[in-house]
């Protein structure tokens, strides 16, 4: 298992949001994770990636004990993610927004831009560089130099993607990648993600679109209420009782209204 | 060649400054723009925490003050020799902060605002009623010209503006490189949203620190050059509206800019002094201007030239595009 | 016995006086999270306002506070419509700034129009009395019990009120009460309304002990910024007690430690806080 998280909890207040959840992402595979809204599938991603603290339990990255670490150094070790709203900025070029996201493999600080090291250079060159790989393998190299805020809501998607992929990751985390994006354009985010794990990434995503799921995943797991309460393959789940009568029970109709 | 001219607004700039003592005999307004250079430095330091990296600080008269004091402290009662005195007055305020932003960046946004608020309040009380110390509302008084650098001596006013000139070239060079750089990238990607920032792997608050204190240094810098060439120091240097002054240069010239401060500062040092009577009731035009930038131009004059052309060239590249279009439709017909 | 008795009676006249400075605040920044950093202008105005139309209309006192208010609520409202409404979708940053810029407004205003002297309010209030071995003058009491009503009122305004609930609905989920079917710019305008109208309170009893000048606000704002990080930025008993906290901090302070420095308890305060939990002492549902 490339990620492990055992007994994982996170209680706001009263409210335990993600409650005693053991998963397992293996390596190389789309793992989805999905449940009702409201049943922890956002906070379990924010925990996993530093970005909450747990309360309890226990998170191994490659067997390496992750629990304590900080958001950014959990990216520095191969993680990355994207956000359920796209939180990029609307009023710079998607070039800019993806530049920075390789700056975490980069060394140069403010005494570099002062004496204009040749270091610093270097890796000014290695960002540019690899966004334009990241961008060309998402898509967007002829969007590279429009502004966020005049591009699709699909193409914000992509972006989104870019900017994780340019941390060098071994794992993406991707909070519902296909919501707000319409059912033609779906088609395509799936295939970005297939070409992923191609590459040789390992996907976790979260996503609501059931058809799309069962298409995608090689492995899922059910939330509810912050409890894992089924795992398996998308022909196991979908002929679980359980997950049938939390989840599925009301159909895609239920599931898609979220 | 290219270099020159991707900078040629800068040369131009430096090349009118190098002259401009040239063409004036009058004292005064050679006294203006020095203290409008002085200024400038400072409001760099405000840009670079406030403008890039997001966060607004309004201790920055208190890390004036404590640049301007140091220095003034140690060469009046200490006799430390002036340069000496110098460096060390700008350490000194980098020093307290660093201290000041280890803790302050831990809150955000309107938190950090109001504890460096506070901060530069607490700044302002010290000076104040710690008065064997700083002089208190007495003020400290006889504060020394820089002294000497070989052969070049600071007693003219002509000589002092040069000094400051070579530091605000200096200054503005470094906010170049810094800026235009990965790591100014670095500080407008926490501006715009810490969180994502801290997601693709960027230690937040270390980077805000750092950014923070260069700040502090700039403001420090610039207290130093300001306590020998004013050569007097009262504790309204430290108050809020010193503050909030600096804030109305930056906000005029452009926040988040390169050449806002430099504009900004300029522009409104010497509208106000040369208009005497508005001195004292500045902030009758500058108050609701701020309000009027904000809502409008919230990156000022500089800011608003920048969008200006970036329209231009927006509208040309789509003429063009339109017109080598219609050309091929032609051709293909 | 008597010294410290007679503090606390001072602490408990100047926490008044706090409360409903924070109180206006707390309300404005529950409902729209902005840091009105020109609260102390409204503050300020206030004082003058009453101060004015009293010695120059000869109106009594009470009438020149209601007048007082009915200004400073207007120049709130003025405010809301003007600047922050149409800052609304701005980056937090240009609220701050636009605050600061009608701060420096109103204050540069007040002293074209009526000048930087300092000036002294005399009302009718100023007979001696004594009880339980402290004596103090009937305006400090004055002070203390309109506090109390007008915290009562607006308590009462607060909760039995439709209006008043919305207030309470829009500070807890700004979206949910818009759905819900609140008109949120009338209650915006009405939250900046009471927000100046507890600050033209505030500085209408406050005046006679204290003095009337352009400054005189800027303390007052920044110890009402320390009040409601301490009782929960948005919380309206937060206020209230950090507002009487500070007044006994500050009070207690004055006569055991020094007077010269018990301005700098506040800040000292807050910085302890904000140095221990940088989130506030209330990060979030403090409502
Ligand atoms: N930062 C937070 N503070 C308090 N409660 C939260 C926070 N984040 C999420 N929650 C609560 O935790 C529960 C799970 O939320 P979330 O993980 O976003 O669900 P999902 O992504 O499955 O729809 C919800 O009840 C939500 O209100
Ligand atoms: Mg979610």
């Amino acid at each position: 298992m490339l990620i492990e998280t055992t007994g994982l909890t996170k209680a706001f207040g009263g409210l335990t949001a993600v409650d005693d959840v053991d998963v397992g992402i293996e390596e190389g595979k789309i793992t989805a994770i999905i449940g009702p809204n409201g049943a922890g599938k956002s906070t379990l991603f924010n925990v996993i990636s530093g970005f909450h603290s747990s309360t309890n339990g226990k998170i191994t990255f490659n067997g390496e004990d992750i629990t304590k670490k900080k958001a950014f150094n959990i990216a520095k070790l191969g993680i990355a993610r994207t956000f359920q709203t796209t939180n990029l900025f609307e009023q710079a070029t998607v070039m800019d927004n993806v530049v920075i996201g390789h700056r975490l493999r980069t060394k140069s600080g403010v005494f570099d831009a002062l004496l204009q090291t040749p270091r610093l250079k270097r890796e000014e060159r290695a960002c540019r560089e690899k966004a334009e790989e990241v961008l060309t393998f998402v898509g967007l190299q002829k969007e590279s130099d429009r502004l966020v805020s005049d591009i699709s809501q699909e193409a914000k998607k992509r972006a989104a993607f870019a900017v994780a992929l340019a941390t060098d990751p071994k794992i993406v985390f991707l909070d519902e990648p296909a919501a707000g994006v319409n059912p033609e354009e779906t088609g395509g985010l799936v295939a970005l993600m297939r070409k992923m794990v191609n590459n040789g990434l390992t996907v976790c995503l979260i996503e609501h679109k059931m058809q799309m799921i069962m298409e995608l995943a090689d492995h899922i797991v059910v939330l509810n209420q912050g409890k894992k309460i089924a795992e398996g393959t998308p022909e196991e789940i979908q002929n679980n009782d359980t997950v049938i009568q939390a989840y599925l029970g009301g159909g895609e109709e239920a599931a898609d209204a979220h | 060649m290219s270099m020159i001219k991707r900078n040629r607004i800068a040369l131009i700039f430096l090349l009118v400054a190098l002259m401009a003592p040239l063409f004036t005999d009058n004292q005064y307004y050679l006294y203006i723009v020095t203290l409008s250079f002085i200024w400038t430095i400072a409001v760099y330091g405000m840009n670079l925490i406030g403008g890039y990296t997001g966060q607004l600080s309004l201790a920055h008269a208190g890390f004036f003050a404590i640049g301007a004091y140091s220095l003034g402290l140690l060469t009046v009662d200490a006799n430390v020799p002036y340069w000496f005195a110098f460096v060390l007055a700008c350490l000194i305020t980098t020093v307290v902060g660093f201290f000041v932003g280890l803790i302050a960046l831990r809150t955000k946004e309107h938190f950090f605002a109001i504890y460096t608020l506070c901060v530069g309040y607490i700044i302002y009380l010290v000076i104040y009623q710690w008065d064997e110390l700083t002089g208190g509302v007495r003020g400290l008084i006889g504060v020394p010209p820089p002294s000497p650098i070989g052969p070049i001596s600071f007693e003219s006013a002509e000589s002092n503006y040069y000094l400051v000139l070579a530091f605000l070239v200096l200054v503005f060079v470094f906010m170049k490189f810094l800026t235009e750089s990965l790591i100014g990238r670095t500080y407008v990607a926490i501006r715009n949203s810490e969180e994502l920032a801290q997601t693709i792997g960027i230690n937040t608050m270390r980077q805000k620190l750092v950014s923070f204190v260069i700040s502090t240094f700039l403001a420090g810098l610039a207290g130093a050059l300001y306590a020998s060439f004013v050569r007097f120091l009262g504790p309204e240097i430290s108050y809020t509206m010193t503050t909030f002054d600096m804030l109305t240069y930056l906000i005029v010239g452009g926040i988040g800019t390169l050449y806002g401060p430099l504009v900004g500062t300029f522009l409104i040092v010497t509208i106000t002094q040369s208009l005497q009577f508005m001195e004292e009731y500045r902030m009758l035009i500058f108050g609701p201007l701020l309000v009027f930038l904000v809502i409008f131009y919230p990156r000022g004059i500089v800011g608003g030239i920048q969008m200006w052309k970036a329209k231009r060239q927006f509208k040309k590249r789509q003429k063009m595009k339109r017109t080598s279009s219609t050309s091929t439709h032609e051709g293909g017909d | 016995m008597d010294v410290l008795a007679q503090q606390l009676f001072n602490g408990l006249t100047i926490g008044s006086v706090y409360s409903l400075v924070a109180l206006g605040l707390t309300l404005v920044y529950g409902i729209l999270h902005i840091p009105n950093f020109a609260h102390g202008a409204l503050y300020m105005v206030g004082g003058y306002v009453t101060l004015m139309t009293m010695t120059t209309l000869g109106l009594p006192y009470f009438v020149a506070m209601f007048m007082s208010i009915l200004v400073v609520g207007g120049i709130a409202v003025l405010m809301e419509r003007l600047v922050f409404h149409q800052l609304r979708h701005s980056p937090p940053i240009h609220d701050k700034i636009a605050a600061i810029g009608l701060l420096l407004f109103l204050e540069t205003l007040v002293q074209l129009i009526w000048g930087a002297d300092y000036r002294s309010m005399t009302t009718p209030f100023d007979d001696i009395v004594s009880f339980l071995g402290i004596t103090v003058t009937t305006q400090r009491i004055l002070i203390v019990v309109a506090a109390v009503l007008v915290m009562i009122a607006l308590h009462l305004f607060l909760k039995k009120t439709m209006i008043g609930a919305a207030i309470i609905a829009m500070s807890q989920n700004r979206e949910g009460a818009f759905l819900q079917g609140i008109n949120a710019n009338r209650v915006a305008m009405l939250t900046f309304f009471i927000s100046g109208g507890l600050a033209a309170i505030a500085a209408s009893i406050s005046s006679p002990i204290n003095l009337v000048y352009p400054g005189m606000g800027h303390l007052v704002i920044l110890k009402a910024f320390v009040i409601i990080i301490i009782g929960g930025m948005g919380s309206v008993p937060g206020a209230i007690i950090g507002g009487y906290i500070l007044g006994f901090s500050e009070s207690l302070g004055a006569t055991f430690i020094s007077s010269d420095y018990s301005d700098i308890i506040a800040f000292v305060l807050l910085v302890a806080i904000l140095t221990v939990k940088p989130q506030g002492l209330f990060a979030k549902g403090a409502h």
